[in-house]
């Protein structure tokens, strides 16, 4: 050993380094592997990877400024914004013809669409003033200033301008900081007005909410686990059947089911009123808030919870229990002290998947959660099908992505991510 | 840009994935709402018209996503669908993006039977040029009869009288429609409305108005919620599609009343997408054709109480079909019902829409 | 056989039944007592019993019927952290999530002893078993016959009287294996404590203890201590399980003189020593260990029985010769012989004459 250490890489018999020779060996090898793996790999890349790259790269997206109004934002680059008046002629002349332009292809509609995010009434300026431009000559019209101010006196308006100046760049942080209740002001970010904040809440209550309902599957979900994993293997069976059965009904259905359950006619309330634990008139509410919310949510994530629960302590021998016994333990001191600490990375991974599949849920929290119950997943859908503010929705869900990695970093830090076990 | 076009390309065939084939065969995929509705379109359009032109007629449910899907699809250069049945909102944002096809109303669709031509048939619920209105529905309120003592509501502004109508109301999860009703019982004047609500003020007016039934209030996302809710006595009344209500009450027997006071007008029709092949656009436009003359109109009308959007249609509207009662007294059109209307302000919810609802969500969630 | 009274005793078992499932017993009547610092072997096939003997013992098993008593007193209803009893488990059974030094300290820790005196305790059983310096490590980073220590410290630190080992040493390699036997029964009588150990291996049982309790169908066969075990075994089963044995098979033809003439089944007579056969007549099963047998007649006593017997093969191995005959029907009778100077070696197919002394051959039981 001493030798090939000091007289440098090995050989192999044919004089070639061993490393390399080693490595054309392992290649074929390495080779087939990589074909067997590829049709999984090229499914993830084109419907995961992709949509997710796309996902990120349209949250900083804005070409859409530049390529309608593309003499417009050359023209615009000499006005300065807080000067408190309109741009000059020149600025009006570009903005005429790109329009003409625009007008034809029929981009100048989805512009308005896009810059009515950041100031509320361009949308209409821009379809309205579409429809006069359109009979418009270039060459003879001009000058065109007072003619858009007829159209409509909001091109009077230095903020309009000011709007279109700030967002001309072809990327920008706009969605983000509109993700974090900021907008682009004069003077950069700044907040937004207090009665148009909600991102910051939401996010904060998505996350205290996945959190205790995190905690609650593992406290519902702890005991039943360890009785899965101590019964004889046919009973076992059969109670794992019922801890899967909520999987066999859809998700619509199990949530409306609650629904039925909670409401204040529903089932609880009704036995309590025959019991006469509550008064008819004062039945409790437990839907269409946060509790029915973890309720419902406690009870479809559970499932996620016990399996991997129950693998990781269906390999703990029985013998640590007997052995910690045997030594002078308690019943509970050899549970708490012997059986739990190795029974952790199943609740470390069970944690994980409840954590991150709640905090993206939306259709329980869209049914059941009212007003206080919604989650920031139930913003990102209303943006991607009903606003279409798909760069703010992107946004939200690049946060969502950050959000979870850096609680995977924190959780790889302070437990450890190879104490996570699926069994 | 060539890999958002791939995305997208993933994205949509995963979303639309039965559809895909559509193209193949003689067929046509129709997208609309789903239930009631869509079943009364079957009966109305799509049978007739299979029997009369052999045309496969697929039925797909997801107007509720169509623009986010066809925009999706757009972006991916492969539109699946032939004909799509979207609110008149949608089909405004549908045009304005381009995604929709601009229709001639007077070559593209059939002139009443005394020859009056479609656009004046049509009238002014012509709201966007690639719009092909259907029906008219009205966003109204319900109430159970059991609940309210002996003397019914009658008047919106009892919405908001908790004193005299104790218990919760269920009432639509944006801003739209409440804003208005708001203001209405907060003093401003009919006419005033939208000038109010452009501002500020206006809009906080609103929300304080809301406010102080915001304890009393289920917010509903989906149009089948108030019906159950009043069916199963969780409230007391609630706001959503006539066409709801009307089910409750005469196919369900439940103790729930209408409230046509401060109904809100909308449309629903047709929109034929862009970028169809000219084959499939000639074959959507010949559906369309048929399936919007006046006789059609008139016939949808015998499955669901929506009364039909031409002017010619009015007087053909007959019995249900099921339940042999007479239906003009269940249209929201219906002189009885429509003493005090209006109609959806596009316009003003085109540019207003995302500003309001982000202080409504931010209301709501405080 | 069981004196409660018997001042001596430290572990009695008396008339201990134990059923799982209420239809058969897995534990017959058993009867046992032990002296203290005494090293009892339960010693059997799988599924004898032995290991719920001693499950009953450390109270994760509870008796169905009977008593068991620890130094006079009854334990029948002591839950098992109160019997202060150690054991060492089969797979040592460290707990993985603890260091060494932390696993011997359990013991002390929940009997709430102080640091030092505890840190102090852990260093000397850890010297004990020569592993001081491992105390850091996690069990997982030691071997095999490492653990097996720190399992013996373990079970030791906390000084029981009474330790119970559960195969400990089945998973270890041949050499490992001896070692470890030496080393435990030097420590159990240099502590002088008490040990039951259960084994199936009866090497094992026949080097390491005092006396070996067999272990067949829920009772105790035999109870002695491994001399007398081995050479006067008491049943055929023990005869057969215990060492290396031959059978033969035949009737009791006389019983005179605490000596038999048994005729085998192919017609010959042998002279035997009865056991457990009381008058001629009586079916039995005579027993004989291989390096009992002789073939160099100048050693027989004079007019012993002979039988007549073929070579069928010859093996060296070593120290001594095994050869394979048949005798009276029977082809795995085989011989065992030093290798000595004068020793003959025998080759197959030669014809000879054996027999043995008559007191080395035992009718038993049929």
């Amino acid at each position: 050993m001493s030798d090939t250490t000091q007289s440098g890489p090995v050989l192999a018999a044919d004089g070639t380094p061993l490393k390399r020779s080693l490595a054309r060996a392992l290649r074929m090898q390495k080779l087939r592997a990589l074909m067997l793996v590829a049709p999984l790999l090229l499914f993830i890349l084109l419907t995961f990877i992709l949509p997710i790259a796309d996902m990120l790269f349209r949250s900083v997206e804005n070409r859409i400024v530049a390529d309608t109004l593309p003499k417009t934002v050359v023209a615009l680059q000499g006005w300065d914004a807080n000067s408190g008046e309109a741009p000059d002629e020149a600025v009006y002349a570009a903005l005429a013809a790109d329009l003409i332009v625009a007008v034809e292809a029929k981009t100048h509609t989805r512009l308005g669409t896009r810059l009515n995010y950041e100031m509320t009434g361009i949308s209409s300026l821009f379809r309205k003033s579409g429809r006069k431009v359109k009979k418009w000559d270039i060459a003879e019209d001009a000058p065109f200033k007072e003619k858009f101010v007829k159209i409509d006196k909001d091109w009077a308006d230095p903020e309009v301008w000011r709007t279109i100046q700030t967002y001309s760049p072809k990327y920008t942080n706009g969605y983000f900081l509109n993700s974090i209740d900021m907008q682009k002001g004069v003077d950069g970010a700044e907040a937004r007005p207090e009665n148009q904040q909600i991102y910051i809440t939401l996010f904060q209550r998505t996350m205290f909410m996945s959190l205790v309902i995190t905690f609650s599957c593992i406290v519902l979900g702890y005991p039943v686990a360890w009785i899965l994993a101590n019964l004889p293997a046919r009973s076992a069976n059969l109670l794992m059947i019922l801890v899967l059965l909520p999987f066999w009904t859809s998700l619509l259905v199990r949530t409306s089911a609650w629904k039925v359950m909670l409401q204040q006619q529903g089932v609880i309330n009704d036995v309590l009123v025959w019991l006469g634990l509550v008064a008819d008139d004062a039945r409790l509410v437990m839907i269409n808030n946060q509790f029915g919310t973890i309720v419902a949510m406690t009870h479809i994530l559970l499932p996620f919870m016990i399996l991997p629960m129950y693998s990781v302590m269906q390999t703990i021998n029985p013998s640590y229990l007997r052995a910690a016994k045997s030594l002078g333990a308690t019943n509970w001191t050899a549970f708490w002290r012997v059986y739990f600490p190795q029974s952790v990375p199943g609740i470390g991974a069970g944690s994980i998947l409840v954590f991150i599949l709640a905090i993206g849920y939306y259709i329980t929290p869209e049914i059941v959660g009212g007003t206080k119950g919604v989650f920031i997943s139930n913003r990102i859908a209303y943006h991607i099908s009903s606003s279409l503010n798909w760069g703010l929705a992107a946004a939200l869900g690049a946060i969502l992505l950050v959000v979870v990695l850096i609680l995977y970093w924190a959780y790889d830090k302070i437990v450890g991510i190879d104490n996570v076990k699926l069994g | 840009m060539k890999l958002t076009k791939l995305t997208a390309l993933a994205a949509s065939t995963a979303l639309c994935a039965p559809m895909a084939f559509a193209e193949m065969a003689n067929e046509m995929t129709i997208v609309s709402w789903g239930g009631a509705y869509s079943n009364s379109q079957m009966k109305a359009y799509h049978e007739p018209y299979a029997a009369k032109t052999g045309v496969k007629i697929i039925n797909d449910e997801s107007s509720a996503e169509a623009v986010a899907k066809l925009r999706a699809m757009n972006e991916a250069g492969n539109v699946t669908w032939d004909v799509v049945d979207v609110v008149a909102a949608d089909a405004m944002r549908l045009c304005d993006e381009g995604l929709a096809l601009e229709i001639d109303a007077d070559t593209q669709l059939a002139a009443a039977p005394d020859g009056t031509p479609a656009s004046e048939d049509f009238g002014e619920l012509l709201v966007s040029d690639c719009f092909i209105p259907q029906i008219v529905y009205s966003t109204t309120f319900g109430y159970r009869t059991d609940m309210v003592g002996d003397t019914p509501p009658d008047d919106i502004c009892d919405v908001f009288d908790l004193e005299a109508y104790p218990g919760k109301r269920a009432l639509e999860k944006r801003p739209i429609n409440n804003m208005e009703w708001a203001l209405l019982c907060d003093g401003v004047a009919k006419d005033e409305v939208y000038d109010v609500l452009e501002t500020e003020a206006g809009q906080e007016q609103a929300l304080a108005k809301l406010d102080t039934i915001k304890d009393s209030v289920i917010w509903w996302s989906a149009g089948a919620d108030t019906p159950q809710l009043l069916a199963d006595g969780e409230v007391v009344m609630g706001s959503t599609y006539n066409g709801r209500l009307f089910s409750v009450i005469e196919e369900q027997k439940q103790p729930v009343a209408m409230l046509w006071d401060a109904q809100v007008f909308d449309l629903d029709g047709w929109i034929i997408p862009a970028g169809l092949s000219p084959e499939r656009q000639a074959r959507a436009l010949d559906y369309i054709m048929f399936a919007t003359d006046t006789q059609r109109l008139a016939d949808q009308a015998k499955f669901i109480s929506y009364g039909p959007a031409r002017a010619s249609s009015a007087p053909l509207v007959g019995k249900h079909a099921d339940l042999g009662i007479d239906m003009a007294p269940h249209m929201p059109t219906d002189p009885n019902n429509a003493k005090n209307t209006s109609l959806f302000n596009y316009e003003f919810w085109a540019d207003y829409r995302d500003d309001i609802d982000a202080k409504f969500q931010a209301w709501l969630a405080k | 056989m069981a004196d409660a009274s018997n001042s001596d005793a430290f572990v009695e078992f008396e008339r201990v039944q134990k059923s799982y499932d209420g239809e058969t017993l897995v534990v017959k009547d058993l009867n046992l007592v032990m002296p203290k610092g005494e090293f009892l072997t339960m010693l059997g096939p799988s599924g004898s019993g032995k290991t719920t003997c001693l499950m009953m013992l450390a109270g994760f098993e509870t008796a169905t019927h009977g008593d068991i008593r620890l130094g006079g007193v009854s334990i029948n209803n002591i839950p098992p952290h109160k019997r202060g009893i150690g054991m060492v488990f089969q797979n040592y059974a460290l707990f993985p999530h603890m260091t060494i030094a932390e696993n011997l300290s359990f013991p002390l820790e929940v009997r709430k002893m102080g640091k030092s005196e505890r840190e102090q305790k852990v260093m000397r059983a850890l010297d004990m078993v020569e592993m001081g310096a491992f105390g850091g490590r996690r069990p997982s980073q030691l071997s095999g016959g490492q653990q097996q220590r720190v399992a013996l410290a373990r079970a030791l630190v906390f000084e029981p009287e009474l330790v119970l080992m559960d195969e400990p040493l089945g998973a270890l390699d041949k050499q490992l294996r001896e070692k470890m036997q030496f080393e435990i029964t030097d420590l159990a009588h240099r502590l002088g404590i008490t040990v039951v150990y259960v084994t199936h291996d009866q090497t094992e049982a026949l080097t390491m203890s005092d006396r070996v309790a067999v272990f067949d169908d829920g009772r105790i066969q035999q109870l002695a201590p491994p001399d007398q075990l081995y050479e006067e075994p008491e049943n055929s089963f023990v005869a057969q399980f215990i060492g290396e044995n031959n059978t033969l098979e035949g009737t009791v033809k006389e019983i005179t003189n605490g000596q038999a003439v048994v005729q085998l089944d192919d017609g010959e007579l042998i002279d035997c020593k009865p056991v457990n056969v009381s008058q001629p007549g009586e079916r039995t099963r005579v027993s004989i260990r291989p390096e009992r047998v002789e073939y160099n007649k100048e050693r027989l006593q004079e007019g012993a029985h002979t039988l007549k017997a073929e070579v069928l093969e010859f093996i060296y191995m070593g120290d001594i010769f095994r050869t394979r005959l048949r005798v009276a029907g029977n082809d795995e009778f085989i011989i065992k012989t030093r290798n000595a100077p004068d020793q003959t070696r025998l080759k197959p197919g030669q014809q000879i004459e054996i027999g043995w002394l008559p007191e080395d051959c035992r009718a038993l039981d049929a």
